[in-house]
């Protein structure tokens, strides 16, 4: 159990996917104008992420170790996550067409989002069973949402503030990012177990 | 030949693919805890995107438009495994540094986005010539950002000691660090352009 609770803090708060291991910043950067877009892209990712990893961490147990080919991990994931993806934006223009407008062009791109293929050859790494896999994707998934949640409601109030030119915009977003990854950096002297 | 070298100058910098065009964060911020490392990751990646450039404009007109994507990644993935096992083999030093980075080269936008946006179209030459642009504007900025970072956060430049690192803002290592960094860096090019 506690080895549970210690993958979930520490996927949170401890070592965020995008404050701390820089997974992510696209999406985080591109739709984190408005907060109700990017729970919208947090809700998203987080299904993308679980489906991932739940898949590849089958295949990889099942398939590429016991057959021995690990070198064809990179391949193989990247195709699945692009399969998932495309399954992905199929649902929500079906059943949320007003998401899939805000979403735009960043929906397809959850494909290229690192957090995703992170996620997935991490848990490899880290070598976690399938339990711990899914809890440690739900996990980062909910870092990654919060991250953009907090950076979105930042944002609001930084686009009405008056800055110098040169800094308007992606420069301005990522020193206050840099100052929200100061803030959980806080995090780092939670110890558990 | 003019135009050839324009093509190569334009990824340097008038699109730099960080700097300007603001892709392929995610690497950027991630790798550049030292100028070395920076470049260490810059190369890489120009190296994957002179061949994945190459291949899709040999392959551009045998892909369907529908299937072009997925067919993009895997030419892209291949080589960045093939550049995974290489870098196990001969520089595992390299490989500990960059550690998760290297297979996500995969997913570094400015691969996918080269491919199709110029070699999809264009023929392979002019293709690897933009390959070979980006990939030095990819290594520049990495490595300018690792420089100021290094610089600032540990008072080494590559490594040599610059100045006592109890001067040093730890701060600039870390990882809030590599976001300020890369914040004023990219306002910098800003005030350039202008």
């Amino acid at each position: 159990m506690l080895t549970y609770i210690s993958i979930i803090v520490t996927a949170i708060f401890i070592n965020n996917i995008v404050l701390a291991q820089f997974l992510g910043i696209c999406p985080f950067l591109g739709v984190s104008k408005r907060t109700d877009s990017a729970l919208g892209m947090g809700a998203a990712v987080t299904f993308v992420i679980t489906m991932a990893t739940l898949v590849t961490w089958c295949l990889q147990t099942y398939v590429l170790d016991p057959l021995g080919l690990q070198f064809l991990q990179t391949i193989l994931f990247i195709l699945v996550i692009a399969a998932l993806v495309q399954m992905l934006e199929i649902i929500i223009r079906k059943i949320a067409p007003a998401l899939y407008m805000a979403l735009g062009v960043f929906l397809p791109l959850i494909t290229t989002n690192c957090a995703v293929l992170g996620v997935a050859i991490l848990v490899v790494q880290k070598g976690f069973t399938l339990g711990e896999s899914l809890t440690y994707a739900v996990a980062t998934s909910i870092g990654f949402a919060l991250a953009m949640w907090i950076f979105a409601g930042i944002r609001e109030q930084l686009a009405l503030t008056s800055v110098p030119r040169h800094m308007k915009g992606v420069p301005l977003a990522l020193v206050g990012a840099g100052i929200l990854a100061m803030a959980f950096m806080g995090f780092s002297g939670i110890k558990i177990g | 030949m003019k135009k050839k070298l324009k093509i190569v100058w334009d990824g340097i910098l008038p699109s730099n693919p960080v700097l300007v065009l603001l892709l392929g964060m995610c690497a950027t911020l991630g790798t550049t805890s030292s100028a070395l490392n920076g470049l260490m990751m810059g190369v890489s990646t120009l190296l994957v995107l002179i061949c994945s450039n190459s291949v899709v404009s040999m392959i551009k007109s045998l892909v369907p438009d529908k299937v072009r994507i997925p067919v993009f990644i895997v030419v892209i993935a291949t080589f960045v495994t093939l550049l995974q096992l290489a870098i196990s083999a001969w520089a595992p030093a390299l490989n500990e540094s960059l550690g998760l980075f290297i297979p996500l080269i995969v997913v570094n936008c400015i691969l996918l986005g080269r491919a199709e946006a110029f070699a999809s179209r264009r023929p392979v030459l002019d293709s690897a010539l933009d390959g070979l642009g980006c990939g030095i504007g990819f290594t520049l900025a990495l490595t300018l950002l690792g420089a100021a970072r290094e610089l600032l956060g540990a008072g080494s430049l590559f490594g040599i000691r610059i100045y006592p690192d109890d001067y040093a803002m730890l701060l600039f290592v870390l990882a809030p660090g590599a976001f300020i960094a890369l914040g004023y860096m990219i306002a910098l090019v800003n005030r350039l352009k202008h």
